[in-house]
């Protein structure tokens, strides 16, 4: 391989890097911007942090958001999970290409249309919108994300392992219980992280599906940013671009160990 | 009494009518699509029996265990294990454990834990659990890897793993889906010897798949030689070596010499062979013989029943010349193998019973190769 490093390629990286990066820099910084005036420097403070914790409608904004988040990615795991089972353990059945182009539809369908459906499905069966039913578009859309997580560790899980747990005296629950899920329970936290964090970015899935009293952040911040951007905002969306971060670095993390001992195991045999 | 080598225990339950078998597979298909895994077959296993299951690659022996274990179900026939149909009899509610081939050891438990694994779903005290994996751990020799986890072992040690984990609940009944095939020569003959006492101590029955024979030999009262999913023989290994009941079975356990030809003359207890290379056999048959004049048939001889000579055997039948074509020296015994005048090479061996010999046979000699009727046996298929 090519280890020098040509000018147009250095530039070019750079370049993307600055044009992915440099607004979130910019944002983060302008959160600790003591002026008023979202562009102008005025030394640094921290003063917009205590503004954003006392803004009482900011931080409802986040309790819902937050409950939702784990009430969405703790079903979706659930369900998640159980629809990859069923993809992988019954190869044959009746309708598991239909199936599994179910499962994974969400994926790749416009939010604006999963979001306008469910909308048309929870007022036609006259359903209050709030909190449940954000939370069960959360989970209908994230479940499938999941199921891909977890699918992808399963393919690589000896199924004899659950069968060796059978014959050792476990009935099928048991089996699955005491054997498949620690094995591939790195996967279904990742899965769980991955929800919570798609749960928690949603803007236009919960503008469809909310109503009165159940106002996620990304609603709140959308609609306070059309009145104009102040630094709460910037300082809000700080605190937001970290928790992200953190999840998302968490779910590689146990990824890569789980993939570094696959590797040691590969290794040996 | 003539009778066919000695055995290592005088057990043959199988020849009394009276004894019912513990398992029985009773014209026992299992299909996978059109893919028939196992045809038609019919088994009888009795308690405290040590049965081996031998064949190619392929021929259905695994699956004739996962349909014991309780993981397949046959597509038609049915199993009965101590009299009762185990039909629709979930894998957690059969007294039976199974080794798998492929280990199956739970990756997020240590040893210790997945040995122990089977004792504690069966809720036995915690103290027990600890004596008991103790005690088999030190019988698979790997106590001092205890706490490791599956993943950083060796493949044998993987292995002993799973013997431990299956043998250490002592089910009525265990499968053992080759037990043995990872270790070293000598670690592998004393866990043989091991599991042939443990069996022996608690009167369990086992059913063993291996591609060793020697080992099967060894270790089983009786071997059934299987084919494409069928059993083709079977029998205890002294019957199965020296009364093979076809040229597949011969073939398949050791070496063998088989010689085509056609019957000639048939009296009571011997026939006469023309063999196509060219000399006369005669042999001594039993009474199931059923060939008549003329009629196609295998003459099949081991190795170690030819008595090979430099000088013409002082008899017309049963002795051949041919050319020294190849020699292994093997230390405990000498193999010949010879090229007769017909093309067709003969394989003799000759126990080196002396240190030294004074006339030794070399390369392109020629020499005779002679045995007597009842050395080998008359194959009809
Ligand atoms: N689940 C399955 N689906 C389809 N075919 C199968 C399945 N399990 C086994 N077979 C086929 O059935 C045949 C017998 O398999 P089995 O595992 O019993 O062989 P075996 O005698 O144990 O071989 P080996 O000595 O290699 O372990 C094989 O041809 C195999 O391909
Ligand atoms: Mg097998």
């Amino acid at each position: 391989m090519n280890r020098n490093w040509s000018i147009f390629n250095i530039v070019s990286v750079v370049l993307g890097f600055a044009f992915l990066y440099l607004p979130i820099v910019l944002l983060i910084v302008y959160s600790f911007n003591a002026s008023k005036l979202v562009t102008v420097w005025g030394g640094f403070s921290t003063r917009w942090y205590s503004e954003m914790l006392s803004n009482q409608g900011l931080m409802d904004a986040a309790w819902v958001t937050f409950r939702v988040g784990l009430l969405s990615a703790t079903v979706a795991t659930v369900l998640g999970t159980l629809a990859a089972l069923a993809l992988v353990r019954h190869t044959r059945f009746r309708g598991r290409t239909l199936f599994t182009g179910m499962v994974y539809a969400p994926l790749v369908m416009p939010e604006v249309i999963t979001g306008l459906s469910l909308l048309l499905l929870f007022v036609s069966v006259g359903f209050e919108r709030g909190f449940w039913t954000v939370s069960l578009a959360h989970i209908t859309f994230s479940m499938c994300f999941v199921a891909v997580v977890v699918q992808s560790r399963l393919v690589s899980y000896d199924m004899s392992l659950e069968e060796a747990a059978q014959d050792l005296g476990c009935t099928p629950f048991e089996a699955f219980y005491k054997v498949t899920l620690p094995v591939i329970l790195p996967a279904v936290i990742a899965g769980w992280m991955l929800a919570f964090t798609l749960s928690l970015d949603d803007l236009v899935i919960a503008s469809f599906t909310s109503g009165p009293g159940a106002t996620t952040l990304p609603m709140k911040i959308f609609s306070q940013v059309r009145l104009g951007v102040t630094p709460e905002i910037n300082a809000v969306c700080t605190v937001l671009i970290g928790l992200v971060a953190t999840g998302v670095i968490i779910a590689s993390l146990i990824n890569k160990r789980k993939m570094v001992r696959e590797a040691r195991i590969d290794s040996k045999v | 009494m003539k009778s066919l080598g000695s055995t290592r225990r005088s057990f043959t339950p199988w020849l009394d009518k009276e004894t019912k078998p513990y398992i029985s597979f009773q014209n026992v298909t299992k299909k996978f699509g059109d893919f028939v895994a196992v045809d038609n077959l019919t088994l009888n296993i009795y308690e405290r029996e040590f049965y081996s299951l031998l064949g190619p690659s392929g021929c259905g022996k695994t699956t004739l265990l996962r349909m014991l274990a309780g993981f397949e179900e046959p597509t038609s026939g049915e199993i009965f294990l101590d009299g009762v149909s185990l039909k629709g009899v979930p894998p957690h509610k059969r007294p039976v454990n199974m080794m798998f081939q492929s280990y199956a050891l739970f990756p997020h438990m240590s040893v210790r834990d997945n040995i122990g694994f089977g004792l504690k779903q069966a809720g036995i005290a915690k103290a027990q659990i600890t004596e008991r994996v103790d005690a088999i751990l030190k019988l698979v020799k790997l106590e001092e890897f205890a706490k490791r986890k599956p993943d950083q072992l060796s493949g044998g040690q993987r292995q002993r793993v799973a013997l431990a984990r299956s043998v250490v609940l002592r089910p009525k009944l265990l499968l053992l889906d080759e037990p043995l095939g990872a270790l070293d020569k000598k670690l592998r003959e004393e866990t043989q010897f091991e599991l042939m006492d443990l069996q022996h101590e608690l009167g369990l029955t086992f059913m063993i798949v291996t591609h060793d024979q020697e080992e099967a030999m060894t270790m089983s009262d009786r071997i059934a030689v299987m084919d494409k999913g069928t059993v083709i023989q079977t029998g205890t290994p002294a019957e199965i070596y020296e009364a093979p009941n076809s040229r597949y079975v011969a073939d398949f356990i050791g070496t063998v010499n088989t010689l085509e030809g056609k019957v000639k003359e048939k009296a009571a207890g011997k026939v006469k062979i023309v063999g196509k290379d060219g000399f006369t056999i005669e042999a001594a048959t039993t009474d199931q013989f059923a060939l008549n004049t003329d009629d196609t048939a295998w003459f099949s001889i081991r190795p170690e029943k030819i008595k090979v000579s430099r000088s013409k055997p002082d008899k017309q039948t049963n002795a051949v010349e041919g050319e020294v074509w190849d020699i292994g020296y093997l230390g405990d015994m000498t193999l010949f193998n010879v090229m007769l005048d017909s093309g067709t090479i003969m394989r003799a061996s000759v126990l080196n019973a002396k240190r030294t010999v004074d006339d030794p046979i070399g390369y392109e000699d020629r020499i005779w190769l002679s045995f007597e009727p009842d050395a080998g046996i008359v194959l009809e298929r």
